[in-house]
């Protein structure tokens, strides 16, 4: 979850004419920080929703068990999604082929809604074995990217970005920084790789359309009036 | 035709006729919808009610034993039990009700003594259970061995550590308040503040420590000093692991031998087992809520996207409700056929809406608006859900391939979760079909007819501009009159874009949609529902009343209850119940009246509490755990880390205990503080009266008790509420401007104006002077560049040839003066050599004055001059300013440095002696009725209008002949081409003429045709003329030598040469019509494009036709549009585009001929078109830019321009945008629209809009602000695209 600390996105290569005009470094700042509070907020309610498999049915204190998770995993996540969100739209903008497939927040509201599904269904369906789960969640990923993303490069940096998590889960639960309550294979879940591709794919989407829309909501709404 | 196609084809057919029925009979098809939705919802009813409220069952006390662990043999009686009664319960909950009263009541005790003794007494009651030892055959059975044991409080309950037992049975009762110590009782001296220590103190929502210990509501345990009755009830709570019983029945026989209930009326009958529904913790709610927020977001970004309707909330709401009632349908069917849903219907309903989704409505939507307008509502209908019907078949085939793989996961939960969405697709896509399309048609009725109502002000207060029978741009300039500008220059305010601070434009939008109104008003409900449902008087005790006395378990239904309750009592093993016969219950009132008077009472309190308090046992007794917070059972058990969610504890009938206490006990047991602090000594009368008599009133002394704490929550909440509303107010008062409503404030008056971003942001604007090139007396009517020459012509007829790096006049073009008099039709070799003539003669010295910089020194053969014509106007002059202006030396200083002298001086010229000019020509007006409106294209309405401005106009030329207006003779100019250096006019007159751009000398010309040409194409060397009388005209250029490029073109340090050919301008250049399309259209001809090989022509006909270049064969008739053409746009990758006066945007296949998609763009006409690779840019006359994208026709958003400059657009590169304002220009990244740069120019033209934009090769643009160009050079641009 840490990857995205070594890869800062950095300013982005523009031409001198838009970095000399428009501010954009602010406008990056902006996006950063949005992003790193929407990570940190899914993050929360995401543990949330995995730990409340096992914990007591009546937590004697709720807030306790919202931070109940290693303090430091929420900000990394917040990290990592600031900086993937921010990746995608400046690989768009590299590559040269703007995302245009479903560009719409009501499209990106449907997707976060589909990610928080698939957490679900992970943490509260009863699996008769961890491979079904695996593969159940492996295709409820892909059909996520194949609904709202259709990028290769967006898939690129999917699988790239799961990858690079899950072995960083690896290192730090084998360094016992970190630990899973129950472990199936090779000391951490299955399903870990599946659900930060569809991290990926989901803060990469809500990054494209931050990129895209700034300020939208106040302005479109002055401009109805 | 392929099978595919075929199947287009139907499933268009059959929504085309489907759309058809729903727009003809709305009603009858909503009717029949709705009761579809009834009929499909009322399985529901047969479904419990979702909540987490507890389930009772009751079993008869007898033979009573648990449930086997598995209850496969009871399938066949379904109705006998309930499905969750399998196996043993978690706890037996034995509840022994202790009323305890102390009678007779002498005056002289206190209130404490109401509650002190009886309460002392529940120590003693405790060990008698304790110490209940069971010897049978079977052996002894003491308590400890039946109860429930627990082993440890939750380790958060620190508080609770000496209130609740921490090992060994569960046994409770009021005496845990005291550690079940007696001694500690007895010195307390305040048991009701030791009671109400752990009270919260906020509105209570659960069950709290004094009702736990106490096990019975809080105000009928009757320990408070202002109790009425005296009477004192709690219960000691036992909590059995197992069912024994013989231990129950001798502990009940006991308890009921040592203090005997006399007048009891209990029948201890049956057993009550509850049932708990999962809980929903806050651990799980924060989840759910977060999916709920995430659910309306999507709503909420969807519904809003439903645009140019006639209620943009009815449709919204018509989609949600659409989609909930699929989703109900869905649940109903699927309860209708046998499954029943098991999932968390809370849960996995906000996916199910994602998964369904309001996609295809806002398509639908879309489609049916983006039909033209002017067709009636039903062919529109059927139009746009026939053209949609294919994508939206293909989605739901899609969708429902998706769910069947889930289908296949072969896990219970997705498997459910799948069958549902299945049935929800379906029954969504049925809904969407007959109620939503026929809500969307009673909508667009509405429209049509509010349109009607308000179509016409907005274009009457229009700027005169509707280019009806010639290219748009044409009319943009003759709106101005350049004598008013501020009439034109001034907008209306709702026009503007302001640009305020982000904090005011956060609180106009909160304003707006008074959001602070609407919180407040929703978190009033909110809190009045909290209250109504918590209050302990309130809604909730009603509902429990309701459902006692609905439920079987109540008194009045108790003959359907499975057993027959007439054989229990015969039965029965206790022979210490007095039973009443179950049909004859006796109210309480019955056995208050059989009850021993109470001897010493005063005459007062007879009179006061007429009926004795004495102790009574009525059925409702029996009952009383139901008045208990439904919470109770579980809180009590979570305690101990034991959840009852999903699972059921079994209620054992209450042993009634009864205890009569007389004064003396009661005295005994007094603590030496009570008769001070609680009871300040008074005389006997008021002593006596006490604090039951003073302080409540009524009769019911508890529930005033109760209402007043109501009223005191009631009035805190309104008075939070006011504050609320005041900080808020407070608030708006602060952050908002006196003048809301006026925008802006005035020092950013001069700069509000700035157009910014749709999304609102403007960035840094930067101010750079621009080349100005100044020249023309009149407004700019055409403007043509070939990336080196920038040609421009006005009103008057002057064409002006511009250096477009420098901005050098080249060349003016002005009409000879002998035009008027050498007459129409003369020879025109005769005239050319003339011309040529005069040239050499009197063209060097001016040329050499004027533009100091020759670039075109090198030229070989030194040919004629700029401004051949002057000697021969010379001669014409009959004034002194003229002949000043023309015979004007070379200026050294002129006024504005970066002004060109080359063409500066006609400004001058006006400014000079302007009046006594008009009043000439005023004179004149009625002798020489110039030209005829009749000879312009046949425009209705406001387009005629610009012609008063053309006579307004007039007078300068006419009174110095050097800038001679000829109208009669030639006609004005209405279109233009450059290429190369040569210029082709196209005249109203009919007359084509081609120019040399550089010497300014007419190289041949062509008169055959007398009707206008409207527009022109100069491809190759081929030349094609748009006539107003609707023909063709194919002209080829032939030149007698060969092509040489001429040197000075190639200017260097400017890497772009120009590709097309140069003609040498010693050639000459003859101009044959090779072809002519007598009738290419009925109508004139407004819009000419070529590329490609293609030339497409738009009429006023409503048709396109396109031709091949070579043979001048017509390919297609392109028809689609409702409105004449306006403007046609076609490049090399043969796009073709089009829009009309019905402002509608049409793509076309040019191959095929076919139209690929149809956007509804602009409310009034579509002015411009241009296309880029991946995106079509429009604008109409409502002064909007709209970018949209190529392949699927969807808006990707739109640009407000300034008035009048609506388009004036150009594309820089494939995703730069350039648009103009007033008094600058705007740059746009074309693929996010965002404003990049606005950059004025100057100050003058501040307050002149640009009318037009032309994008020369080397990145320069050329703006058009009336009269005057402005050249704007942006090299960043040029290093953007380098």
């Amino acid at each position: 979850m840490t990857e995205g600390e070594t890869e800062s996105p950095g300013p982005e290569k523009c031409g001198p004419y838009i970095s000399s005009v428009t501010s954009r470094s602010v406008n990056l700042m902006i996006r950063g920080v949005v992003l790193f509070s929407i990570g940190v907020f899914l993050a929360l309610v995401l543990n949330l929703l995995q730990i409340q498999r096992n914990v007591t049915l009546f937590p004697p204190d709720v807030i306790a068990s919202i931070f109940s998770s290693a303090w430091w995993v929420p900000p990394c996540c917040g990290t990592a999604s600031a900086v993937i969100g921010l990746l995608y739209p400046c690989i768009d903008k590299h590559l040269g082929e703007p995302h245009k497939f479903k560009r719409e927040w009501s499209s990106v509201m449907r997707c976060v809604a589909v990610f928080v599904g698939i957490n679900h269904a992970s943490a509260k369906v009863d699996f008769d074995n961890n491979i079904q789960l695996s593969l159940t969640l492996a295709a409820l990923s892909i059909g996520l990217w194949w609904t709202f993303d259709r990028s290769r490069s967006g898939f690129g940096l999917g699988v790239g970005i799961a990858f690079l998590a899950t072995l960083v889960t690896q290192l730090l639960v084998y360094n016992g920084v970190y630990q899973y309550t129950s472990p199936d294979f090779l000391y951490v879940r299955s399903w870990l790789p599946c659900i930060f591709f569809a991290g990926g794919i989901t803060m990469g989407n809500i990054g494209r359309q931050l990129a895209l829309y700034e300020c939208k909501v106040i302005a479109e709404k002055s401009h109805q009036e | 035709m392929t099978l595919t196609e075929r199947l287009r084809e139907k499933i268009s057919r059959a929504f085309y006729n489907h759309g058809l029925l729903c727009a003809s009979y709305p009603i009858p098809i909503i009717l029949f919808t709705g009761l579809c939705i009834l009929a499909c919802c009322y399985p529901l009813l047969k479904l419990p009610l979702p909540g987490t409220g507890p389930v009772e069952f009751t079993t008869p006390m007898k033979d009573y034993l648990p449930p086997p662990v598995d209850s496969d043999h009871k399938q066949g009686e379904p109705n006998d039990q309930p499905e969750w009664y399998v196996g043993a319960p978690v706890a037996y909950i034995q509840q022994i009700f202790v009323k305890s009263l102390v009678s007779p009541w002498p005056k002289n005790l206190l209130a404490v003594d109401v509650f002190r003794s009886p309460l002392s007494r529940a120590f003693q009651l405790v060990e008698e259970i304790r110490n209940h030892v069971l010897r049978d055959s079977s052996g002894t059975r003491s308590l400890e061995d039946v109860c429930l044991q627990v082993t440890d409080l939750l380790p958060g309950l620190k508080k609770l550590r000496n209130l609740l037992p921490e090992h060994g049975c569960l046994l409770l009762s009021p005496g845990n308040f005291w550690q079940n110590d007696r001694e500690r009782f007895h010195t307390d001296p305040d048991i009701i503040g030791t009671i109400h220590q752990h009270e919260p103190k906020t509105l209570q929502t659960s069950a709290t420590l004094k009702d736990l210990l106490f096990g019975v509501p809080g105000k009928y345990s009757g320990v408070s000093l202002y109790t009425r009755k005296r009477m004192v009830s709690y219960t000691i709570t036992l909590v059995f692991q197992r069912y024994h019983a013989k231990f129950l029945g001798s502990l009940r026989a006991r308890l009921m031998l040592l203090h005997p209930s006399p007048n009891c009326s209990l029948r201890a009958e049956s057993l009550v087992h509850v049932h708990f529904k999962e809980e929903i913790g806050i651990a799980e709610l924060i989840p759910l809520v977060t999916t709920y927020i995430i659910l309306f977001a999507y709503i909420y970004f969807s519904t809003r996207k439903i645009d140019m309707v006639k209620s943009k909330w009815g449709l919204a709401l018509a989609a949600v409700v659409t989609v909930l009632s699929s989703l109900l349908m869905s649940v109903g069917l699927c309860t209708l056929f046998g499954l029943t849903p098991t999932l968390n219907g809370g849960e996995i309903f906000p996916y199910l809406v994602v998964v369904i989704g309001l996609e295809n409505v806002l398509v639908l939507t879309k489609s049916v608006v983006s039909t033209p307008v002017d067709l009636e509502v039903k062919l529109r209908i059927a139009q746009g859900l026939s053209s949609e019907s294919w994508s939206i078949m293909k989605n739901m085939a899609t969708e429902l391939g998706i769910i069947l793989i889930g289908y296949f996961t072969l896990v219970p939960a997705i498997q459910e979760f799948c069958l549902f969405a299945v049935v929800g697709l379906v029954s969504d896509f049925f809904l969407q079909m007959l109620f939503f399309t026929t809500v969307l048609s009673i909508d667009i009725r509405r429209m049509e007819l509010a349109d009607l109502n308000k179509r016409l002000p907005p274009e009457a207060c229009l700027p005169p501009a509707k280019p009806v029978g010639r290219p748009a741009r044409h009319e943009r300039q003759l709106a101005v009159r350049p004598s008013m500008p501020h009439t034109i220059t001034l907008q209306p305010s709702s026009f503007r874009n302001l640009r305020l601070p982000k904090r005011l434009r956060v609180v106009y939008f909160l304003a707006r949609t008074r959001l602070a109104q609407r919180l407040i008003m929703a978190g009033t409900v909110v809190w009045i529902g909290i209250l109504v449902y918590t209050d302990p008087a309130g809604l909730r005790t009603y509902l429990t009343a309701q459902v006692t006395e609905q439920s079987p378990l109540g008194e009045g239904a108790l003959a359907p209850m499975p057993v027959p309750s007439g054989v229990l009592p015969a039965s029965h093993p206790d022979p210490a119940f007095s039973i009443f016969p179950p049909d004859t219950p006796k109210p309480a009132e019955n056995q208050t009246s059989t009850g021993e008077p109470s001897g010493p009472m005063g005459p007062a309190e007879g009179v006061h509490d007429s009926p004795v308090p004495e102790v009574t046992w009525g059925p409702e007794d029996e009952e009383l755990w139901r008045k208990l917070s439904f919470r109770h059972w579980p809180t009590l058990f979570s305690y101990y880390n034991i959840t009852l969610a999903k699972r059921y504890i079994s209620l054992l009938p209450v042993i009634p205990v009864t205890l009569r206490l007389n004064p003396r006990e009661a005295l005994e047991g007094r603590h030496p503080q009570d008769g001070r602090s609680a009871w300040p000594p008074q005389g006997p009368g008021p002593a006596r009266s006490g604090l039951w008599e003073t302080n409540p009133k009524g009769p019911g002394g508890a529930q005033a008790h109760g209402d007043v704490t109501l009223y005191k929550v009631g009035a805190l909440g309104l008075a939070a509420g006011i504050v609320l509303v005041l900080l808020l107010l407070c608030l708006y008062r602060v952050f908002c401007p006196r003048n809301y409503g006026q925008p802006g404030g005035p020092g950013r008056r001069k700069r509000g104006e700035l157009p910014c971003d749709d999304y609102g942001y403007a960035p840094p604007e930067t101010e750079i002077v621009p080349l100005v090139l100044r020249g023309h007396l009149m407004d700019i009517e055409c403007l043509a560049s070939d990336g080196m020459l920038l040609v421009s012509c006005c009103l008057a007829g002057h064409v002006c040839v511009w250096d477009a790096q420098t901005g050098d006049c080249l060349t003016r073009i002005p009409q000879p003066g002998q035009r008027q008099d050498s007459g129409v039709g003369s020879v025109f070799e005769a005239q050319e050599s003339w011309e040529r003539l005069s040239d050499g003669g009197k063209g060097g010295p001016e040329e050499s004055g004027d533009s100091p910089p020759l670039r075109y020194r090198p030229q070989g053969p030194p040919p004629p001059s700029l401004f051949g014509d002057q000697p021969d106007l010379t001669c014409l002059i009959d004034t002194n300013f003229s002949a000043q202006l023309r015979l004007q030396p070379p200026e050294p200083a002129q006024p504005e440095p970066r002004h060109r002298g080359g063409c500066g001086r006609a400004r001058e010229s006006l400014g000079y002696d302007f009046s006594r000019l008009v009043q000439r020509v005023y004179q004149e007006e009625g002798l020489a009725p110039v030209h005829s409106p009749a000879l312009r294209p046949p425009s209705p309405g406001p387009v005629l209008l610009p012609a008063p401005e053309e006579e307004g106009g007039l007078p300068p030329e006419k009174g110095s002949p050097s800038l001679i207006w000829a109208p009669s003779a030639d006609g004005s100019i209405w279109s233009l081409e450059l290429q190369g250096n040569l210029i082709v006019v196209g005249r109203s007159s009919g007359r084509l003429e081609v120019w040399d751009a550089i010497e300014g000398v007419l190289r041949c010309s062509s008169e055959e045709v007398s009707s206008g040409i409207t527009a022109l194409v100069f491809l190759d060397k081929r030349i094609v003329a748009a006539r107003l009388n609707g023909s063709l005209d194919f002209f080829s250029l032939e030149t007698h030598t060969a092509l040489s490029p001429l040197q000075f073109r190639g200017t260097p340090g400017r890497g772009s040469a120009p590709t097309s050919p140069v003609y040498s301008s010693s050639d000459t250049v003859a101009c044959h019509l090779t072809h002519t399309v007598p009738c290419a259209h009925q109508k004139p001809i407004t819009a000419l494009k070529a590329a490609a090989g293609r030339l497409v022509t738009g009429s006023q006909d409503h048709t396109l036709r396109v031709f091949r270049l070579e043979d001048s064969c017509c390919l297609f008739t392109l028809q689609g549009h409702s409105g004449a053409i306006t403007t046609v746009y076609i490049d090399q990758t043969m796009v073709l585009a089009s829009g009309g006066q019905d402002g509608a945007i049409c793509l076309w296949d040019v191959l095929t001929g076919s139209r690929v998609s149809h956007m509804f763009a602009h409310r009034g006409d579509v002015t411009s078109l241009t296309c880029t690779t991946s995106c079509v840019i429009s604008s109409g006359l409502d002064d909007l830019i709209s970018i949209w994208d190529r392949s699927t026709g969807i808006k990707l958003y739109s640009i407000q321009q300034d008035l009048g400059c609506g388009a004036s657009l150009g594309v820089i590169s494939d995703n730069l945008l350039v648009t103009g304002g007033q008094g600058c220009v705007s740059f746009w990244d074309l693929n996010y629209g965002d404003l990049l740069q606005t950059v004025y120019l100057g100050k003058n033209s501040e307050a002149q809009p640009a009318r037009q934009i032309l994008v020369l090769d080397n990145a320069a643009i050329v703006c058009n602000f009336g009269s005057e160009l402005s050249l704007v050079y942006v090299p960043s641009v040029l290093e953007k695209l380098d």
